[in-house]
């Protein structure tokens, strides 16, 4: 996929984001909106995935750690063919494969169940030590939430990556500066992130835009480091693509009216 | 006097016997090795044994994602944290998607002894038994125990196996399928329900009754979930009162599994015999087997209450 390829696949994935909120009238559209690039890159880029043969043993893995961006993970998951796009409509209705929350037994393509803040990347964890201890040369990719490193289980699973020396594990970060009810450092200040997440082992890479595809696509590609997981903290902006979204810690957990929706589409180009 | 023998012990064994005929077994433990007895497969196979550190919440979680990966982790500590600590990640990280996650976890009930009530778990049968589709199950001795790994490793689905610090008397032979319960006493007088342990207590206990002329049934009730409710009701009926025994809290375990199936359905009377709604202490134990009143002769006496 080119630049312009992967541009056009991040509009089409917000423009989900904000139909499936929106037809729901519930969800999470700030911080789906802010990991639409982080999440379409790495699908697109870098993961061995066949969308017709979703179990396939040898395929590469990605667990959504923050389990409320959900609309954005169905939305790649979609655009790529995992599913029909005509599941949308049911996002967040009774009996939908499309839960609130990803549902590993439900959807094609998600391989684990996550929602509660700080046990994907333990999740991740395990896959990546699994591939290792069976030689397989599979790949694992994990996003987490900024706010989601306030959970101590973060930091377990950090401590453990680093000491089986899990170089298949590559660990997303959100950095979009919100939470529910406010900034992170209004809520609980994270500290110097970038040391912390180096003390823990992490070869660790910071990208200025995290909402920049040439950027998130050069951390990506950043050859690993033998023996140690790999940490991508991507600054974004949250409600990235929707003017009255980007930045308003309001726009966390809330669906768009009918008016808002068509704006919202109309910027993202109809 | 029968041999004794801590379910734990025969859990760690039957574990290397288990993982030299099925290369997809592998063990996680939380820096416990040495007391839940995964010592022995992390000797005979280190490279299929992942000691996770004081980090309850993280292992079980990390159990998940291995079993994703095709492979069968059985994941230990003691009761109070792998059930208690970790419950949030069991419930959503293994439970919820039906992972293939073999929990089983040592030092349960009140015989822990000396450590005191803060490592005796009393509640894990209540917290476990309660996940939409969790087996749950209590050996009753070192033979079952070793019967229901190979069990675990032949279902699918996540499971929680029970075990105990303290040696306890190694019972005859009983053959052990997931759900049934076994009769290993019969009786027509009460039926006396139990798990784990309190098993040979219970028999203890209805071979003093018999010298008191008490026709009592013993039935080892080893899988909580999904409960044998032909055999509970069969026996309830027949006998007419009903006794459960059980090293845990008489609010939500065994007792409260029994009460389930057989309210509304069987006409008799109820007693629950257990840890009543206390947290445990420090002793020996024995000694603090006795102060809840979980020994045989004291099992006979409460029951005699109900006859």
């Amino acid at each position: 996929m080119t630049t312009q390829d992967l541009t056009q696949f991040c509009t089409e994935v917000r423009k989900d984001i904000i139909n499936m909120t929106a037809n729901a009238g519930s969800g999470h559209p700030g911080g789906s909106l802010s990991a639409v690039e982080l999440v379409a890159c790495t699908f697109c880029t870098q993961m061995r995935v066949d969308p017709k043969n979703p179990h396939d043993p040898k395929r590469d893995r990605f667990v959504l750690s923050k389990g409320h961006a959900a609309p954005c993970y169905y939305g790649v998951l979609a655009e790529l063919g995992f599913f029909s796009k005509d599941e949308f409509a049911n996002f967040r209705q009774l009996h939908s494969i499309l839960q609130g929350h990803p549902d590993a037994k439900k959807v094609p393509g998600i391989d684990a169940s996550t929602g509660s803040l700080g046990q994907g990347l333990s999740i991740a964890v395990g896959m990546a030590l699994g591939a290792k201890a069976q030689g397989l040369d599979t790949r694992v990719y994990c996003l987490c939430g900024d706010g989601e490193c306030q959970e101590g289980q973060i930091w377990e699973a950090l401590m453990s990556a680093a000491h089986y020396q899990l170089d298949n594990l590559t660990v997303l970060i959100d950095n979009n500066g919100l939470q529910i009810d406010g900034a992170n450092g209004e809520v609980m200040s994270l500290g110097d992130l970038p040391s912390k997440l180096r003390a823990f082992g992490a070869q660790t890479l910071e990208v200025a835009d995290g909402n920049d595809i040439e950027q998130v696509l050069a951390a990506l590609n950043a050859p690993s480091q033998p023996g140690k997981p790999k940490c991508i903290l991507a600054h974004t902006v949250k409600g990235k693509g929707v003017s009255f979204m980007e930045n308003q810690v309001g726009w966390h957990g809330k669906a768009p009216s009918a008016e808002q929706r068509a704006q919202a589409l109309a910027e993202l180009g109809g | 006097m029968a041999e004794k023998i801590a379910t734990r012990e025969a859990y760690g064994k039957a574990l290397v016997e288990l993982g030299g005929q099925n290369e997809q077994v592998v063990v996680l433990d939380a820096d416990l090795a040495g007391a839940t007895m995964t010592k022995y497969f992390k000797e005979a196979y280190p490279q299929r044994f992942f000691d996770m550190g004081i980090a309850e919440c993280n292992m079980v979680a990390a159990a998940a994602g291995l079993s994703t990966m095709g492979l069968i982790p059985f994941c230990s500590t003691f009761a109070m944290f792998g059930a208690g600590r970790a419950y949030e990640q069991v419930r959503n990280s293994i439970a919820y998607p039906k992972f293939n996650v073999k929990l089983c976890m040592s030092h349960a009930g009140v015989s822990v002894g000396e450590d005191g009530g803060s490592h005796q778990c009393v509640e894990d049968l209540a917290l476990m038994r309660v996940i939409p589709g969790m087996t749950v199950i209590v050996p009753a001795d070192a033979n079952e125990a070793r019967k229901a790994v190979f069990a675990l490793a032949e279902m699918q689905g996540p499971a929680y196996l029970r075990l105990a610090r303290l040696a306890s008397p190694v019972l005859e032979e009983q053959p052990f399928t997931i759900g049934k319960a076994n009769v290993l006493r019969e009786g027509t007088d009460v039926a006396v329900f139990a798990c784990g342990l309190m098993v040979s207590e219970a028999l203890e206990a209805a071979e003093t009754l018999a010298a008191q002329g008490v026709s009592a049934a013993v039935i080892n009730v080893h899988t909580i979930k999904p409960i044998d409710a032909e055999c509970l009701t069969r026996y309830a009926r027949q006998c007419g009162r009903v006794v459960t025994v059980e090293e845990h809290s008489v609010i939500g375990g065994l007792g409260d599994a029994v009460a389930s199936v057989l309210m509304g359905q069987v006409d008799c009377r109820f007693m629950k015999l257990g840890v009543q709604d206390q947290f445990g202490q420090s002793g020996k134990a024995m000694d603090v087997l006795e102060e809840y009143r979980l020994t045989a002769p004291q099992i006979a006496e409460d029951i005699r209450k109900i006859l």
